[in-house]
């Protein structure tokens, strides 16, 4: 076999692999323009209804209030987050003793939980605390991650020792080191940490779905998944509010990619 | 670089120099105070709501009852859990997503990444992005999605029937195998680039030469596949198994949202029921946490195993 022939085929295996990657996207942008019979009917071209499966949309739902909420809630999560496991995870590294080394370990065994685990016990703690239906309540359970306090450990030990000696010799102290030297300089870790917990929180759908028990706090994906119970769905109107989900992470998703795939491959190193 | 831009913005927050000299031990003491501040707010958060309510759903997992007045029952509920048919099933459903959708994926995955990792590869960065591209999709989203696309007045079953593959609509969702398999095929398309990201980010620390090196010395694609790419990716192969595994046992909104469980629970997953069980009709949060507890130790067993696999030298 040529090494031609076997160059074709990788063009070949990667162009089905993005198109079919691509097609499920492309086919509920084009759904959202059409009409619902269209969509059954399988027609594959913009269509001129969107204004009236925007207007149908939100006629059903009130559909820019939970937008606002997961907006809120995500946004909340992903400074909070940041800030808390990161400075964990600096911490975890740069001032390690063997106790820390210790807690280490048993932080990341927590890892292994399952939610489901957690979802009762929390609920049950989060109503006597009147935290139901709260911002508060949604964030809390998803501020510190075992997995953003490995990344950012990980990171850290790519931060030079000899700089932090520096630092301290030049009056320094602790919190501006962090504040001022290692925040700049980790900014494709922070990026990549953002990507993954703004898309977290945005997502998340078990843990508001246990917690947010009145309409009035509800998540956007809480109020697609409620479009689909009745019994006749209207695809237009349904694909245009999943693209309005969509939207949201994939712009953090398009501006941060670059930075997202440069902090992954410093955690996997 | 540092020292300049620091001058302007230090608030006096800083000691005088001759102060720190003198007491060298305070200061190393200091610097471990701080240590332990910069930890705990972080540390305190995944103590008291992963921590703690584990152990609570530890207790709660022996007991029986409803509210404030429940009691003490053994391991009664872990034995209800043989009896529960359904719960059985869910087990029997995530190992099956499991064994077929985790190889499948993983191997797509080093495939394509592979593939984009050689360095005259045209279009590299438009491949990437679209493959990378349902990650940027919610699970609720692409679970609707996929719902859609396979309903039986679906784009699919549309496309059949113009094909003359089909006559009538095939309601892929309501029978049991085909509903399983759509999850699998939904789950895959979602995960597949999350995974490519993290190879490519291993084989980054692989030099190209080895591969030219051993094209030279006459290594097909598949030798070089299988003796350089997946020993070298190792550590980062058992990474993406240990997660997949991970979030396949606990597999929740596709399960909600694509199929419903159905039909029947052919299709449900574990924590699927589970949330059933604790929060529609009359709640047995003792039965519930002997349930997830049970996953709890199915991950943590697989995760022990994966590791003992992925470390063993050979």
């Amino acid at each position: 076999m040529t090494s031609k022939v076997t160059n074709a085929l990788a063009y070949v295996f990667l162009t089905i692999a993005a198109v079919l990657s691509v097609f499920p996207l492309v086919w509920m942008i084009i759904a959202s323009t059409n009409r619902s019979v269209d969509v059954i009917a399988g027609k594959l071209t913009f269509g001129g209804n969107l204004a009236v499966n925007y207007s149908n949309l939100i006629s059903a739902q009130d559909v820019w209030k939970f937008f606002m909420n997961s907006g809120k809630y995500a946004i909340l999560t992903t400074v909070l987050s940041l800030l808390v496991c990161s400075m964990a995870g600096y911490a975890f590294e740069i001032f390690h003793d063997k106790y820390k080394d210790m807690l280490f370990v048993l932080i990341l065994m927590t890892m292994m939980l399952p939610f489901v685990a957690l979802m009762v016990p929390l609920f049950q703690m989060f109503s006597s605390a009147k935290l139901l239906n709260t911002s508060l309540g949604f964030l809390l359970p998803s501020i510190s991650t075992p997995f953003l306090i490995m990344m950012f450990r990980q990171s850290a030990k790519s931060f030079p020792v000899d700089i932090i000696e520096a630092a301290r010799i030049d009056g320094l102290n602790e919190w501006q080191i962090f504040f001022r030297m290692f925040v700049p300089t980790m900014r494709s870790t922070y990026a990549a940490a953002t990507t993954i917990t703004f898309m977290n929180a945005w997502n998340n759908y078990l843990w508001p779905k246990v917690i947010m028990t009145k309409s009035n706090s509800q998540t956007m994906p809480m109020m697609i998944s409620s479009l689909t119970s009745g019994y006749h769905t209207d695809y237009g109107m349904l694909m245009l509010a999943v693209l309005i989900t969509t939207l949201p992470t994939a712009i953090v998703f398009f501006i941060l990619q670059k930075s997202f795939a440069e902090g992954i491959t410093g955690a996997v190193k | 670089m540092y020292a300049a831009s620091f001058q302007n913005n230090s608030k006096g927050l800083n000691f005088p120099m001759e102060h720190t000299k003198n007491k060298r031990m305070s200061l190393q003491q200091k610097q471990r105070l701080t240590g332990w501040i910069f930890l705990l707010p972080g540390v305190l958060l995944i103590l008291t709501l992963s921590f703690y309510p584990a152990l609570r759903a530890l207790m709660t997992s022996f007991k029986t009852g409803v509210g404030v007045k429940m009691t003490w029952c053994g391991i009664d509920n872990y034995l209800r859990i043989f009896q529960d048919k359904v719960f059985l099933q869910s087990i029997k459903n995530c190992f099956f997503y499991l064994i077929i959708q985790v190889p499948v994926m993983l191997i797509l995955g080093l495939i394509l990444a592979s593939l984009l990792n050689n360095p005259k590869l045209r279009f590299k960065g438009l491949y990437r992005t679209a493959i990378f591209l349902p990650c940027a999709t919610s699970l609720v989203a692409y679970a609707i999605i996929f719902r859609s696309l396979f309903a039986t007045d679906g784009f699919i079953n549309s496309m059949l029937m113009n094909l003359g593959i089909l006559e009538n609509g095939y309601n892929f969702l309501s029978h049991s195998f085909s509903a399983k398999i759509v999850i699998i095929i939904a789950l895959i398309w979602r995960w597949t680039g999350y995974n490519m990201v993290f190879y490519l980010a291993g084989l980054q620390n692989i030099e190209y030469s080895i591969y030219e090196a051993a094209k030279i010395d006459g290594a097909n694609l598949i030798d070089i596949f299988f003796k350089i790419t997946v020993p070298l990716l190792k550590p980062t192969i058992l990474l993406t198994v240990i997660m997949s595994t991970n979030g396949t046992l606990q597999l929740f909104d596709e399960s909600v949202n694509l199929t419903n469980g159905g039909p029947a629970n052919a299709s449900i997953t574990m924590s699927h029921y589970i949330f059933n069980k604790a929060f529609q009709g009359v709640p047995n949060f003792g039965y519930t946490s002997a349930m997830s507890f049970v996953i709890l130790i199915m991950v943590a067993v697989l995760a022990l195993l994966q590791m003992k696999v992925g470390d063993k030298r050979d």
